[in-house]
């Protein structure tokens, strides 16, 4: 909402108070001020001037040479370029020294030859929008009204020295959609009264009701439908000072009728509607709801195709407006117009909300009906239009008014003690500032003993209990006012669930190892959604998606992390290590919130470790992300529990993959890129790993207990088996544990080798195996008894043979 | 005789001085102190001497030796020293080439904001609440006083999977489905983290999806004063201990009264810079009372308890402490802006 401060002063008392004062008491007091702009931007030195003559350019087509009285002795001679410009005009005149807005200086000069001292503006060169420009002179100089005294300050009748407020409205404060709702919240914040409008109507000795009856079929959506004929009008500009106003509250002038009407909204805040009465077709109006297939052209000359869920205003048989939304072009006023019916009702939000999001169509209008209006003011501004039309376009009002009005006001009454204002404020106001607070928002109230019993004007829909009037003191007494204070309550421990703090350890942990967390998308597209995912899930797709890229909720984290390091690649960026954390989607039926499930994924490409110079470097490889896993399930206390199992996965190697099992159950896997999804997603040779989060995180693990430091030397022995190819080294080493019993106390696999000094077929993987007993020093033979057990196990379960 | 001793004496001195290392200083040592020497020699020959002059010679004969001895172990230390040295120079390293790098990652700079703040409500009794991301109408509107057809739900366009099933547009639901399973009785003191969605057009200040903070206490007895200082004492711990906050009133569905919150800017001190836009205030979180529908439809009596709630966008918090310029950034996963995170 715009809002003039020059036009408020008519409705409150703004002595004393700067535009940007203003502006800073309303935001402080809960209506945002975004701006206060300066309309002029600057201009000075713009008067009015008469073109006593013109002729065209001597040496060029496009421009006049014109003789304008600027009220300073002799006519000057300005070359202006308007097509326009014609002879008898008032026109805006920047004289010599004259400054325009964004500081452009006006000088004399010569154009083409001929001399010009001075310009003839248009309405966008004073730095009005072109937008707002009325259409006629949209593409030429602003002719003023014939009476304007040449002299006089341009910009002072265009309104130009006034400044304008944009309030930034929250959905709640409709009531500020309008000039006399503004003035209410102003003059509650300065404490001063509010002067509304004098509506001074003089009716005809006709009866309305000769020219038109009104009957409402779709009263739900239409309590208060009101109407008068204004007869005898003639179109025409409206009054300099109106269309001033109006474009600076954004709103382009077109003819005196329109304009009373628009500024009649602007006003109450009470959109109305102007039909040209003998277009109408009829002498009835029938509101309903509209037809399924029924049309109407509006005013932007649109056919719309309307159904049941749209209200209509009928000449009795066919649509004549779109209900508070836009008027129909059979009934549009013209320049021929001479018989004005105008309507003024009360239409309910959600019949016009669903008009608008059917037909994209938002307007001034309907904007104010979807927030909801104020019926209490819907016939005072029927009223006040009348008599602007009667003044203005030289009308006459019929007398009376048609109105069909179901409305059935409701009182609001709020009680509330001055103890609970406080007591939910943490203040200590007193009751009179209360009450002074009530009598400021012009609120009708009682007081008895603390209590007070408020009755909420109709204007202020948003206030209903007790908390909104509680918010109405505290937003006048000043937030500024409030104490801060500590909650007093039984303190409560703070601090993560266990969940929580493993999971941070893992971040932690996982960025210690090298890995740099990422954040993702959640919505990728149809493809990608269910790819790596480690349960299978039908897809979820948005109802309506902004693009097909961000349509489906992703099964893996991986499909993204895969896209950012595609990212970093084509940014030159070629070692890339991510990790995150998030949650994947599973889809449980159509009516159930889907399975969020928290995954943990990591994408791994190019170099792990350089150290160039001492001839170190490494490629990431899949040993590498097994061993960053291997840690973290020590953190965790899983790494007993955890098995690798070489797996076979869609878009993974099929030779170089692995599940990954949580005491036999599958939690994840790790494995490298199949090179045809590598080169889809432009990479080089990339390595993943997805695990379920809650599955590793919620494990149960004991807690840590003291084990005694080793007294007794231990022994070690190692042993190079050679074994079939296809054999793999965790068999192997889960024998010699089992075979090792409680002396083994561990195993390592320190080499395998496989090539041209062992037969076709066989490798040999060897092992450094320790023996010890916490008890004693072990002796060589009991070490050999228990080493040959080992071996005999190996030689038993894979035909394994010692390497000579 | 004794001539003859001195003479040796002096010698050897000055062959033991002469020694440059230590084998030269061994051929000294063996010529005159060995058993062919001339000194044992000197002895030798003492048998030719009276008995009164034996003695005498006897301990001038160990005098030299003695003298001999000192000056070639002084020699041999301070020969072995200079081999040492000579040998550790050769050693010697070039400290200025690269050290072997220990490879680091770190926190996404979102993740690093969050557990700030985290961290500082847990330090004032706060528990950290979560809750799904794909959520139904009823816990992202209808539970928050957003009843189907309030104008207030254009505020939030939101991304829906069917009619009652949406992408959450906001965190608030997590505090509904909290309230709902404390069952009437309090106190809940929560903060609530997470990712949310939103029908924006991605650019530099939007993202469909974004990640917010929010908070919710209520028990008996909350004030809007106790919103105020919780809410100082936040912005002092995270942002600098000398703070302010300033309250400006607001609309919210789920809270009244409804306020913006400001933090005096932390860049210039409220002076005014181009941080804050010139105003010395930089807006950082929405708040506001608990409005009594939501806690009745949460099952709290709106007669007893009374409860505060606010919320914040980890995303702002970070584009201004790093000054950081799109919101894109945060989910390009650029390791060369990701990396930028990397220390204290
Ligand atoms: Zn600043």
């Amino acid at each position: 909402m715009f809002v003039s401060y020059k036009w408020l002063q008519e409705y409150v008392d703004l002595t004393g108070i700067t535009a940007k004062e203003l502006a800073d008491r309303i935001t402080k007091s809960g209506i945002e001020v975004e701006s206060v702009e300066v309309l002029n931007k600057g201009a000075q030195g713009v008067v009015i001037g008469h073109v006593v003559e013109r002729e065209p350019h001597p040496n060029a087509d496009k421009l006049s040479k014109c003789l304008v009285d600027i009220g300073e002795g002799e006519p000057v001679q300005i070359i202006c370029g308007a097509p326009n410009v014609a002879q008898g005009q008032k026109v805006a005149v920047a004289k010599v020294g004259a400054v325009l807005p964004g500081n452009f200086k006006i000088k004399r000069a010569k154009l083409r030859g001929e001399e010009s001292n001075g310009m003839i503006c248009s309405l966008q060169e004073l730095g009005i929008e072109s937008k707002l420009v009325p259409k006629e002179y949209a593409d030429g100089i602003f002719v003023f009204p014939s009476d304007a005294a040449v002299g006089a300050d341009a910009l002072e009748l265009l309104n130009l020295d006034d400044e304008v407020l944009e309030l930034g409205l929250t959905p709640n404060r409709a009531d500020c959609l309008s000039m006399i709702g503004v003035a209410y919240e102003v003059a509650a914040i300065l404490g001063r009264g509010v002067k509304l409008p004098a509506v001074e109507l003089r009716e005809n000795g006709e009866n309305v009701r000769d020219y038109i009856s009104v009957r409402v079929d779709a009263q739900n959506d239409n309590p208060l439908y009101a109407g008068r004929i204004v007869k005898n009008v003639k179109i025409g500009p409206s009054p300099l000072w109106m269309q001033a106003r109006l474009m600076a509250a954004g709103i382009r002038p077109h003819n005196n009728v329109v304009d009373i009407t628009n500024y009649i909204l602007l006003e109450y805040g009470q959109p109305l509607h102007a039909f040209d009465y003998d277009r109408l077709g009829s002498k009835e109006i029938l509101v309903r709801r509209a037809k399924a297939g029924e049309t109407i052209v509006t005013l932007d000359d649109v056919e719309r195709t309307l159904t049941e869920e749209h209200l209509v205003i009928t000449n009795g048989a066919e649509p004549v407006a779109l209900a508070g939304v836009m008027g129909g072009a059979n009934s549009e006023v013209q320049n021929d117009t001479t018989t004005v019916f105008i309507e003024s009702a009360y239409f309910a939000s959600p019949v016009i909300r669903q008009a608008v999001k059917d037909h994209g169509l938002r307007s001034e209008a309907s904007t104010r009906f979807e927030k909801g209006i104020d019926p209490a003011r819907t016939k005072e501004a029927l009223d006040r239009a009348a008599a602007l039309m009667a003044e203005y376009a030289g009308g006459e009002v019929a007398g009376g008014v048609v109105e069909v009005n179901t409305w059935q006001p409701k009182e609001v009454v709020v009680t509330i003690t001055l103890d609970r204002i406080n007591q939910v404020l943490g203040t200590a106001i007193t009751k009179d500032e209360v009450a002074n607070i009530l009598t400021n928002l012009q609120f009708a109230f009682t007081e008895d003993n603390g209590t007070f019993t408020i009755t909420v004007p109709s204007r202020r829909r948003d206030i209903a209990i007790e908390e909104d009037i509680i918010e109405e003191v505290a937003r006048l007494y000043g937030y500024d006012n409030l104490p801060a204070t500590l909650p007093i309550a039984e303190a409560t421990p703070g601090k993560l669930t266990p969940y929580q703090a493993k999971r941070r350890k893992v971040r932690r942990y996982l960025e210690d190892a090298g890995l740099l967390q990422a954040i993702t998308y959640s919505l990728t597209n149809e493809a990608k959604a269910p790819m790596f995912a480690l349960e299978a899930a039908a897809p979820i797709r948005l109802a309506l998606p902004m693009s097909e890229e961000r349509s489906v909720l992703r099964q893996s984290l991986v499909p993204h992390l895969l896209e950012a390091a595609s990212y970093n690649r084509a940014r030159q960026v070629e070692n890339v290590a991510l990790y995150e954390t998030g949650s994947v989607y599973l889809a449980s039926g159509e009516h159930e919130l889907p399975n969020e499930k928290e995954r943990l994924a990591g994408v791994l490409t190019g170099v792990w470790h350089a150290h160039l110079w001492q001839g170190e470097k490494k490629a990431v490889d899949f040993y590498v992300v097994k061993g960053i896993l291997d840690g973290l399930f020590a953190l965790l206390g899983l790494e007993k529990r955890i098995e690798y199992k070489q797996a076979k996965r869609e878009h993974l190697h099929p030779g170089r993959t692995a599940d990954i099992l949580l005491d036999g159950k599958t939690i994840g896997f790790v494995g490298q890129l199949h090179p045809v999804v590598q080169k889809e997603f432009d990479l080089k040779e990339t390595y993943v790993f997805e695990l379920a989060l809650a599955d590793v995180l919620n494990a149960d693990v004991e807690e840590i207990r003291y084990a005694a430091i080793p007294r007794f030397p231990s022994i070690a022995r190692d042993i190079a088996l050679v074994v079939d190819e296809h054999v793999v080294a965790g068999d192997v080493q889960k024998a010699i544990v089992a075979a090792g019993g409680e002396l083994l106390k561990d195993v390592a696999i320190f080499d395998v080798y496989k090539g041209d000094r062992l037969p076709e077929g066989k490798k040999s993987i060897a092992f450094a195996l320790r023996y010890y007993d916490p008890e004693r020093t072990l002796t060589d033979e009991e070490v050999t008894a228990v080493h040959e057990q080992v071996i005999k196990a190996v030689e038993q379960q894979f035909g394994a043979t010692l390497r000579g | 005789m004794k001539e003859r001793l001195q003479q040796l004496q002096q010698e050897a001195l000055d062959k033991i001085a002469q020694a440059s290392d230590l084998k030269a200083l061994n051929e000294v040592r063996v010529a005159y102190l060995g058993k062919k020497g001339p000194i044992t020699e000197v002895l030798r020959g003492m048998g030719a001497l009276s008995p009164e002059e034996r003695p005498v010679m006897g301990a001038l004969v160990n005098e030299v030796r003695e003298a001999i001895q000192t000056a070639l172990e002084a020699k041999q230390a301070k020969l072995e020293q200079e081999e040492v040295e000579k040998k550790l120079a050769a050693e010697a390293i070039d400290v200025t080439l690269p050290g072997r790098a220990v490879r680091r990652g770190n926190h996404h700079p979102l993740t690093r904001v969050i557990e700030e703040i985290e961290d500082l409500f847990i330090g004032m009794g706060y528990t950290i609440a979560e809750g799904p991301e794909v959520e139904k109408d009823y816990y992202n509107f209808e539970a928050l006083n957003l009843p189907k057809g309030h104008p207030a739900r254009d505020m939030q366009d939101s991304f829906y999977i069917t009619e009652e099933i949406l992408l959450r547009t906001h965190t608030s639901p997590v505090q509904a489905r909290t309230m709902e399973k404390h069952q009437g009785r309090g106190p809940v003191k929560i903060i609530c983290p997470g990712k949310v969605y939103r029908r924006d057009n991605d650019d530099a200040t939007h993202s469909h999806q974004f990640t917010q903070i929010e908070g919710l206490v209520v028990d008996e007895n909350i004030r809007m004063s106790d919103l105020k200082g919780t809410l100082r004492e936040f912005a002092r711990k995270m942002f600098g201990a000398d703070r302010e906050i300033r309250f400006r009133p607001s609309f919210f569905p789920f809270t009244e009264p409804s306020v913006e919150v400001d933090v005096s800017c932390f860049n210039c001190g409220g002076h005014g810079c181009n941080v804050c836009k010139g105003t010395g205030w930089i807006e950082i979180l929405g708040a506001g009372m608990v409005h009594p529908n939501v806690l009745e439809m949460a099952g709290f009596d709106s007669k007893k308890y009374t409860g505060f709630a606010f919320g914040m966008g980890p995303e702002r918090i970070a584009m201004l402490k790093y000054g950081i310029d799109d919101i894109r950034h945060f989910y390009q996963n650029d390791v060369r802006f990701l990396q930028q995170f990397n220390r204290v």
